[in-house]
């Protein structure tokens, strides 16, 4: 009787758990079901190893564009339209620097990101302190600079680019464990054995406080369910990279940049600053929040990583073309809503976002390998976005 | 007399919580019918089904009304037998004209072509009813909340309203407007109109109602008629809280210290129209533990002033002086004002003092941040306890400090954006309208919680627009009117009266 009891509750705890998170987990499980359904249907081709790490290095400055649109999405809805464009005029820059005037390559790299800081100025000059519209703002920069690309290009392709350039986006860790002269790269193991084992200490350590201090934490079942597949999770993704070529560089440079976000939007003051602006600016204004540096800063970083983003893709394509980057806002702001981000501010998160841009990544991945052509392959990516913020709306509505 | 709606039985809930347990409630061809009850009592729940809001089948129980059975499954189908809602937010269309709002839903067309004439001249018509003097052409933004709350008047009545349901009808109106919408409504009477009227101020109620019903948990508690039942404010409260709330303010002995806050010659112009003072040459003080209210109308300046204060929050061309405790203090911007010890608790909790979708824990730090975190980062633990401190100190009624402030009452949410101000440990509170549109019973308690800011030495200005409410709470009030103090009273010599007699006599004077 008693514990019929007890775990009733328990169910019911599990419930309340899943319910009340129901956004994240639906994306992660679609997300899941959409690889095993493209795994069945390209045969295995999906999860195989070489496939593994080119969905990594494909959808590298998607995910990175997106990193920075979150943030502007969560000031109040405001999307950032020129990221593409500034990608490629960034992208033209380096590229002249590099292959036309012969310049040091990390040199070419810091100039390049740091013209995209003073775009970065220009643009949230008049977004945050003039209070001009963002969606306008962008707009003109995705005119301007799409213009300026094609001013420095000559309507020309600069290629190609050095090998140490090139690296960013297709070199690999070095095998750091060269032993049993095996083919296996065993960097990618040793990193995730580590990083399990680091996991679980901190995860336990942290329900453990909670619990001290009285904190609500999932119910013991579904917590270790998570902190399983996780693990799982990882490790399998590390042993697909070991039988391949290890760990490709931007998949170092991606991992620093998400684990950067997601602290700093979920750990920081001024993280705290960009979801009260979107919450309620005047409320947070009235907080002692200055919402206009906030701003500022969003689009600052926006542009900083859209350098970022355009830098990765003409090492990726070995090129610097004049349509370079076009249609990059589009995934990115699409990444985001699938990942859950709310259009009026507020609401999202950098992991969701990730998720997001990885269902935008294995759908493509999928749809090329299966031979579908791109005239499908996009009205099946517009149905999915709509779907997805479809079922946002939904779950809120249920949950009024 | 003969009824004209019965609610029989009417059950409710939402999820698992019973918002309405069967609920009767009967109303007689022309009266104005008063529904009052406690926040969370279920009388807009009630009038939402009366008016097919939460359609048929999703509630039980029956409605009759005009001796037939209703099942009304859409607003529409409510209105086409005349009953029509006016919600606490009004529902006009600011860049319309009054008689496209009047007639927006319901518009003088044949096949789909409007006729301007005939909008503009039924509209003329229709606001000379309501005693609204504007032109139909004159756009929605343009009027005063008052005027507008009119427009929804003349808008029921464009759809031949038999049964008007007013949702707090003069919660945002100020003394003037509010009794001249009581009075149209008892001249509505007159022609026949029969009218629902939910309130939270009982003197409104006891003023125009013919009867009274009282829900308190979403039951009916009880039915007073004007005629049969003797019935006074204290009666009403008596029915909705449950108990006798013997006093409607916390006592306190005032232990006043010195001269503490002081603001000299403030003058703000408005920042939208060149050249217009707001507020003009005032002067106040205020001592450690004491409690002073500005009275006034609204429009009065108080808020402005309040504002202006607060490290600049409103106005332009600024001038004046501030000190705290003797020595001036320079606040350009909101930050510098909280690090000087400023809170300002704002007039409207839900457009400029919460983040609605966030949660409690992060509203309540959302001004402290520096305090619980280290080099930027904050320290997850330690926001969980202050947020927890606070909630347990100010009786958030809440499932825990992860429930999102949208979701809590009126009164809750109030203790909130309070405990927000108090976690960020000022030495000068101003409280903006802080029990407006909550219960009597959250009022006492966030009068209790001031009291004890007071006791703690802080200084606190209370602005409110309900003069019982000052006359309880402060030890003594400033009067202003039109951007002026013209008067300061002190607790004994302070009534409505001599309140009232400092804002007549400034209107006279000018």
């Amino acid at each position: 009787m008693e514990t019929g009891k007890k775990k009733s509750a328990n169910l019911e705890g599990i419930g309340y758990a899943l319910r009340s998170n129901i956004r994240q987990y639906a994306m992660l499980i679609a997300l899941i079901v959409i690889i095993l359904f493209f795994e069945i249907a390209t045969n295995g081709v999906l999860l195989v190893p070489m496939n593994v790490t080119n969905l990594i290095l494909q959808n590298s400055y998607v995910l990175i564009l997106a990193i920075g649109m979150t943030l502007c999405i969560l000031t109040g809805g405001n999307i950032d339209l020129s990221v593409g464009s500034v990608a490629a005029f960034i992208a033209a820059i380096v590229g002249t620097l590099i292959i036309k005037q012969k310049m040091d390559v990390t040199m070419a790299i810091i100039i390049g990101l740091l013209i995209g800081a003073v775009i970065g100025v220009w643009q949230g000059y008049w977004i945050a302190y003039m209070r001009i519209p963002a969606f306008i703002v962008t707009l003109a920069g995705m005119l301007m600079f799409r213009g300026l690309t094609n001013t420095i290009l000559q309507g020309l392709t600069l290629s190609p680019f050095p090998k140490s350039f090139q690296m960013i986006s297709s070199g690999y860790l070095p095998d750091f464990f060269p032993f049993f002269g095996s083919k296996l790269n065993l960097t990618p193991i040793v990193v995730s054995v580590v990083s399990s084992i680091l996991l679980i200490f901190m995860q336990l350590k942290k329900r453990r406080i909670k619990i001290k201090n009285g904190t609500e934490v999932l119910p013991r079942s579904l917590f270790l369910v998570q902190l399983i597949f996780t693990i799982l999770a990882i490790n399998l993704f590390a042993y697909a990279l070991a039988v391949y070529k290890g760990i490709p560089i931007i998949l170092v440079i991606l991992g620093v940049l998400i684990g950067a976000y997601h602290f700093f939007t979920t750990k920081t003051v001024p993280g705290r600053y960009i979801y009260a602006m979107g919450g309620n600016e005047k409320a947070a204004q009235l907080s002692g929040i200055n919402t206009n540096k906030v701003l500022f800063f969003v689009y600052l970083n926006m542009a900083v990583l859209a350098a970022l983003g355009g830098i990765v893709f003409a090492a990726r394509t070995d090129s610097a073309f004049p349509l370079l980057g076009q249609n990059f806002e589009m995934d990115a702001i699409a990444s985001c809503f699938i990942g859950g981000a709310s259009a009026t501010g507020g609401i999202g998160t950098v992991i969701g976002t990730i998720i997001g841009a990885l269902v935008m990544g294995v759908l493509n991945n999928g749809m090329s390998i299966m031979g579908l052509g791109s005239d499908w392959q996009m009205t099946i990516k517009g149905f999915v976005l709509l779907m997805a913020v479809a079922f946002d709306v939904y779950s809120k509505n249920k949950a009024k | 007399m003969q009824t004209i709606l019965e609610m029989r039985n009417i059950s409710k809930s939402f999820g698992g919580v019973q918002a309405l347990r069967n609920v009767n409630f009967k109303v007689e061809a022309g009266e104005i019918h008063a529904l009052v009850g406690e926040n969370g009592a279920g009388k807009s729940t009630l009038m939402n089904i009366l008016s097919g809001v939460y359609p048929y089948g999703t509630y039980s129980g029956e409605i009759i009304y005009k001796g037939n059975h209703c099942a009304f499954r859409s607003i529409r189908d409510s209105e086409k037998v005349g009953i029509v809602i006016i919600h606490q937010e009004l529902a006009l269309i600011p860049y319309l004209s009054i008689g496209e709002n009047i007639f927006l839903g319901n518009e003088r067309a044949k096949s789909g072509v409007i006729n301007w004439d005939q909008t503009h001249l039924e509209a003329t018509r229709i606001l000379k009813k309501v005693g609204l003097k504007e032109n139909s052409h004159t756009l929605v933004k343009d009027l005063g909340v008052g005027k507008q709350q009119l427009v929804e008047i003349a808008k029921a009545l464009a759809k031949d309203v038999q049964l008007l349901i007013l949702d707090e009808p003069t919660a945002a109106l100020n003394e003037d407007d509010a009794n001249n919408l009581l009075n149209l409504l008892l001249e509505l009477k007159k022609t026949g109109l029969t009218s629902i009227l939910i309130s939270h101020k009982l003197h409104e109620v006891t003023k125009v109602a013919d009867s009274i019903t009282i829900l308190r948990d979403g039951a009916t508690i009880e039915t007073l008629k004007v005629n049969e039942d003797e019935i006074s404010e204290d009666r009403i409260i008596k029915g909705m809280v449950g108990r006798e709330l013997v006093d409607r303010f916390p006592k306190r002995v005032p232990k006043i210290g010195d001269v503490y806050f002081e603001v000299k010659n403030w003058t703000v112009y408005d920042p939208l129209i060149e050249g217009r003072k707001v507020i003009k040459d005032v002067n106040i003080q205020v001592r450690k533990g004491e409690i002073v209210g500005i009275a006034g109308l609204m429009g009065s300046g108080r808020t402005e002033f309040a504002m202006s204060v607060f490290g600049k929050a409103y106005g332009t061309q600024i001038s004046g002086q501030i000190f705290k405790d003797g020595h001036e203090i320079k606040l350009n911007n909101v930050q510098q004002a909280i690090d000087n010890g400023l809170a300002y608790v704002t007039e409207d909790r839900k457009t400029a003092g919460l983040i609605g979708i966030e949660d409690i824990k992060h509203n309540i730090s959302l001004s402290s941040l520096d305090k619980i975190s280290n080099r930027g980062i904050i320290d997850d633990h330690r926001e969980n306890e202050v947020a927890m401190t606070y909630r347990k100190k100010l009786n958030i009624k809440s499932a825990s400090i992860f429930q999102k402030v949208q979701n809590l009452s009126g009164g809750n949410q109030q203790k909130v954006v309070l405990a927000k101000w108090i976690c960020a440990a000022p030495d000068i509170l101003i409280l903006d309208e802080p029990t407006r549109g909550i219960d009597v019973g959250a009022k006492y308690e966030i009068y209790t919680i001031i009291n004890q800011l007071a006791e703690e030495g802080k200084a606190i200005i209370f602005i409110s627009s309900e003069l019982p409410e000052i006359l309880g709470i402060c030890d003594r009030i400033y009067v202003m009117n039109e951007g002026r103090i013209v008067g300061e009273l002190n607790k004994d010599e302070a009534s409505q009266e001599s309140i009232m007699k400092c804002i007549m006599q400034s209107n006279r004077g000018r």
